[in-house]
């Protein structure tokens, strides 16, 4: 199949600024789907709110475009139901991390199989260009005319924390490895997290002078290194890229298929 | 391997927006913005089919189509 095959065409153009990092984690993930030869009837994904969760729709898969934050929430709730779908939940800064933080972390110390994507541009596009929990301090936004203060999540290290059982971090610019991480993120049993930092040209480009959204991708390419690569080790302070934690734990779904089980040999005798 | 050799390049004329990310990053520098800020191949000849504007393209515009190889 080709790519084009599991797009909605009847939406395109879709509503992305121009040069949204956005569109380019939607291409790497149409990829990723298509390399893995996937059927699209067997793929939910379901997103919250914000330019990253207009992604559903663009998607020939079965969606869900659901609440702020809570597309963790029904993406559980459809898993439960139905573990054979594969569920993919691209999120936001917000969805994932800010009103959707709470779900973010009990979904990944649960291990359901569910492969979250968090498509990372610093912050709220959609309503404005409000600063998030991942812009991070000194960074200008319409809420931070004066710069914030805040400190940013470290979403790899949160979701280490938090029990997710395979962690990856790649970029817009490194499409390429975006979509071989995803490739695996997906095939992994369990909840896998991916992010990909995205730039968002229009509002935290502009507000904090990276230019447009090649100068943007470079500085994607200049701030980030592959972990193990001689370049993080000369560079300590760069982003490290890669894959962080790939580890084997009982499964959600199986866990609670055998407390079904159980209950049911109860039942009969 | 043999190498590929390029048959065209299909732009969406519609989807493209002219954010000019692949014209920044071709490595041949095959592509530029026409008039109508429109991602267009001005030298497709010097093209390698290394496929990475169509990877990176946001607005999922670009293909890059290959001649068929089985030419045995």
């Amino acid at each position: 199949m080709a790519i084009k095959d599991y797009l909605r065409e009847r939406f395109f153009p879709h509503m992305w600024c121009p040069g949204c990092g956005h569109g380019t984690v939607l291409n790497s993930l149409l990829r990723a789907v298509e390399e893995l030869g996937l059927n699209k009837s067997n793929i939910v994904m379901t997103s919250g709110i914000g330019c990253s969760a207009r992604i559903s729709g663009y998607v020939d898969f079965h969606s869900l475009h659901t609440l702020h934050g809570r597309a963790l929430a029904f993406a559980t709730g459809v898993k439960l139901s139905k573990p054979e779908l594969t569920v993919i939940v691209p999120m936001g800064d917000g969805d994932a991390l800010a009103i959707g933080g709470n779900h973010f972390i009990h979904a990944a110390r649960r291990n359901i199989d569910i492969t979250a994507i968090v498509m990372n541009n610093r912050i709220y596009g959609m309503t404005g260009g409000q600063f998030s929990p991942l812009s991070g301090p000194g960074k200008k936004a319409t809420t931070a005319p004066y710069l914030t203060i805040d400190n940013e999540f470290d979403v790899v290290e949160l979701a280490k924390a938090a029990g997710a059982t395979f962690v990856a971090r790649s970029t817009a610019y490194h499409c390429q490895e975006a979509t071989n991480y995803l490739k695996q993120a997906i095939l992994h049993k369990g909840f896998s997290v991916v992010e990909i930092l995205s730039q968002c040209p229009t509002h935290y480009g502009r507000k904090n002078r990276e230019g447009d959204a090649a100068a943007m991708l470079e500085i994607q390419r200049d701030s980030t290194a592959r972990i193990g690569s001689k370049a993080l080790d000369d560079n300590p302070h760069l982003i490290p890229r890669g894959i962080f934690v790939d580890i084997e734990k009982p499964e959600y779904c199986e866990e609670y298929n055998k407390i079904i089980d159980r209950a049911m040999k109860r039942k009969a005798s | 391997m043999a190498r590929k050799k390029l048959k065209e390049h299909l732009i969406n004329r519609e989807w493209c927006k002219g954010c000019g990310i692949c014209v920044r990053f071709c490595p041949k520098n095959v592509l530029e913005l026409d008039n109508m800020e429109k991602a267009v191949a001005v030298r497709p000849e010097d093209c390698i089919c290394c496929r990475l504007c169509e990877f990176r393209c946001p607005d999922l515009a670009i293909e890059i189509v290959v001649e068929d190889e089985n030419d045995e």
